[in-house]
């Protein structure tokens, strides 16, 4: 059974979130959608999950009870112990007793929240106020995992003990979707959807959105045009979308997810303009 | 001269000890980035860099000097909750830094004028911290120090934040800068690392990793081979369908796999700088 939003339409007033966006989540399998403040992640994982009414288009999910949700915001009560918020939220899903205590024990184990039981959500550092979250969405078993930005300003530590909780769930059969900032992120998932301002840039697994890409990379010192330039290192990357206009004396290189969302996101009409 | 200055510093809190004998320098027109897990002392070492907060052991200059508000006059310093008023508008915020600074008001970039009478709640997080780089370098900061820069924003703006910060470095300016995103390890010229409120490594991003190596498993089952290490204690992590195990002999693993019935391509490689730090955050753990 595949979950998925299909050319989905939402609009808040005047804003267009999202203008016909698909996305699909097959069990078993993380999907990363990525893009920045503003791309429409949040509305559509809040489509997915219900919480948000579509123009158009259509929303194939499983019922509530089989959905597990980590919002963007912390996921946690804060004035609730570890223990306690895992408690509440097994008791919503009928959880109770030793079944309950002993899934509660087992997951926080595997977060490392074992010894942090005590403490208040609001007491934990960001990484691990996550991983309570994740935990939390974990505790009923769901078929459908929906993570909004569960790696946004996480330490890498933690975001390496979460992307190993989130395989871990994709490995047991769940099917898992995440929205993310990072694109190393992007680049493990098993097919990724990269956002911007509502509209889908580029879909598909890794190997599918590179190999489509249109245009040359030039690695070079002093670009010749410096609104489609940008830096890596010491260097720039410089992107020509008629890959024969590239000049003869650059280097092209193998472009990565980076290279391609920055050249899509400039082709759609974006700048870069440096501050100062 | 060099601008930021740690000489065997150290910062305890009662019997907690934040930060332990550490040495290190920013120069002019370098990008030092400064790396490491939470609670691992970079905040602390900051604080102490700018004279927010007293050093327990060792000595700290700012731009030659102990570091007072006169010499911060000279530092610009963006945080990571940005340091704006999330009610005043764009324009007035900047209006409040130049009065700070005693210097005239910067001209807005043109990508902040259409959002110049608006909160600064009001605005993406994008042109939130954009703003907050116009307010840091509108007095001509001779040193920067970033924490967290470009956290939450998308590959176009994180590419324009670090056009400024080179642009900086051009220019003279020295630039310390926090981040999680290892990715952006690769825009500085040396990395610091931290761990349990010591310097553990220090230099290019090959230093940083030192010796720690880690395994690829290439498989058909790639679910039952992060299952079975998963199981066996390993530190597995998914990179595509790859499995990687950080810190391991690729015979263990090749056994591991071998003993549940799976065949896989197993070959050692480096290790990525987050795994340094997992095994790093692991040994601390077990001492």
């Amino acid at each position: 059974m595949t979950y998925a939003v299909r050319s989905a339409v939402v609009r808040f007033g005047d804003t267009l979130a999202l203008d016909e966006v698909s996305l699909l989540v097959e069990p078993g399998s993380v999907v990363a959608v990525v893009g920045g403040d503003g791309a429409g992640k949040t509305t559509l994982l809040r489509s997915l999950v219900g919480e948000v009414a579509l123009e158009r288009g259509q929303v194939d999910a499983p019922a509530p009870t089989k959905i597990g949700y980590l919002p963007a915001s912390a996921g946690s009560w804060p004035a609730l112990t570890v223990a306690q918020n895992m408690d509440f939220v097994g008791g919503i899903y009928g959880l109770s007793g030793k079944a309950l205590a002993s899934r509660r024990d087992e997951l926080l184990e595997r977060a490392a929240l074992q010894h942090s039981t005590g403490q208040l959500a609001s007491q934990l550092s960001g990484g691990m106020r996550r991983k309570l979250g994740f935990s939390m969405a974990m505790l009923h078993n769901p078929a459908l995992l929906v993570l909004d930005e569960p790696s946004t300003g996480v330490d890498p530590v933690s975001r390496v003990d979460l992307w190993r909780l989130v395989s871990e769930a994709a490995a047991a059969g769940a099917a898992v979707v995440m929205t993310t900032t990072y694109l190393d992120e992007a680049e493990r998932a098993a097919s990724l959807l990269a956002l911007d301002g509502g509209r889908t840039l580029a879909s598909g697994t890794l190997q599918d959105v590179l190999g489509t890409f249109d245009g040359a990379i030039a690695r070079t010192a002093t670009p010749q045009r410096r609104h489609w330039a940008w830096r890596r290192g010491r260097e720039y990357h410089e992107y020509w979308p008629a890959a024969t206009d590239l000049p003869p004396d650059d280097i092209a290189v193998i472009p990565d997810l980076e290279d391609v969302v920055i050249a899509l996101s400039l082709l759609r009409g974006h700048d870069l303009e440096p501050v100062s | 001269m060099v601008l930021l200055r740690a000489s065997g510093v150290g910062r305890t809190f009662g019997s907690f000890t934040a930060v332990q004998d550490v040495t290190m320098r920013v120069g002019p027109g370098e990008v030092v980035g400064l790396l490491g897990a939470n609670g691992a002392g970079k905040t602390t070492l900051i604080r102490m860099l700018l004279g927010l907060l007293d050093t327990t052991a060792g000595e700290v200059e700012l731009l030659g000097g102990p570091p007072d508000r006169e010499l911060r006059r000279r530092l610009g310093y963006v945080p990571q909750g940005l340091g704006l008023y999330r009610d005043l508008s764009v324009a007035e915020n900047l209006a409040f830094t130049s009065q700070a600074y005693g210097t005239p008001p910067p001209a807005l970039p043109e990508s902040l004028r259409p959002v110049a009478g608006r909160l600064v709640a009001e605005i993406p997080l994008g042109l939130q911290r954009q703003l907050a780089f116009v307010a840091a370098l509108a007095h001509r900061p001779e040193v920067l120090v970033l924490d967290e820069p470009t956290s939450g924003v998308d590959a176009l703006a994180r590419a324009a934040l670090w056009d400024t910060i080179h642009e900086q470095a051009e220019k003279g300016v020295g630039v310390l800068v926090t981040t999680h995103n290892m990715a952006e390890a690769e825009q500085c010229d040396r990395l610091l690392l931290m761990s349990q409120a010591r310097l553990v490594a220090e230099g290019s991003e090959a230093d940083i990793i030192g010796s720690t190596t880690a395994v690829a498993v290439r498989t058909g089952d790639w679910a039952r081979a992060f299952a079975v290490l998963n199981q066996a204690g390993q530190p597995v992590m998914l990179a595509g369908r790859d499995v990687r195990v950080a810190d391991a002999d690729p015979g263990q693993v090749r056994s591991v796999l071998a003993a549940a019935g799976l065949a896989a391509d197993v070959v050692g490689v480096p290790a990525t700088i987050e795994e340094r730090m997992m095994v790093l955050a692991r040994a601390a753990e077990r001492a």
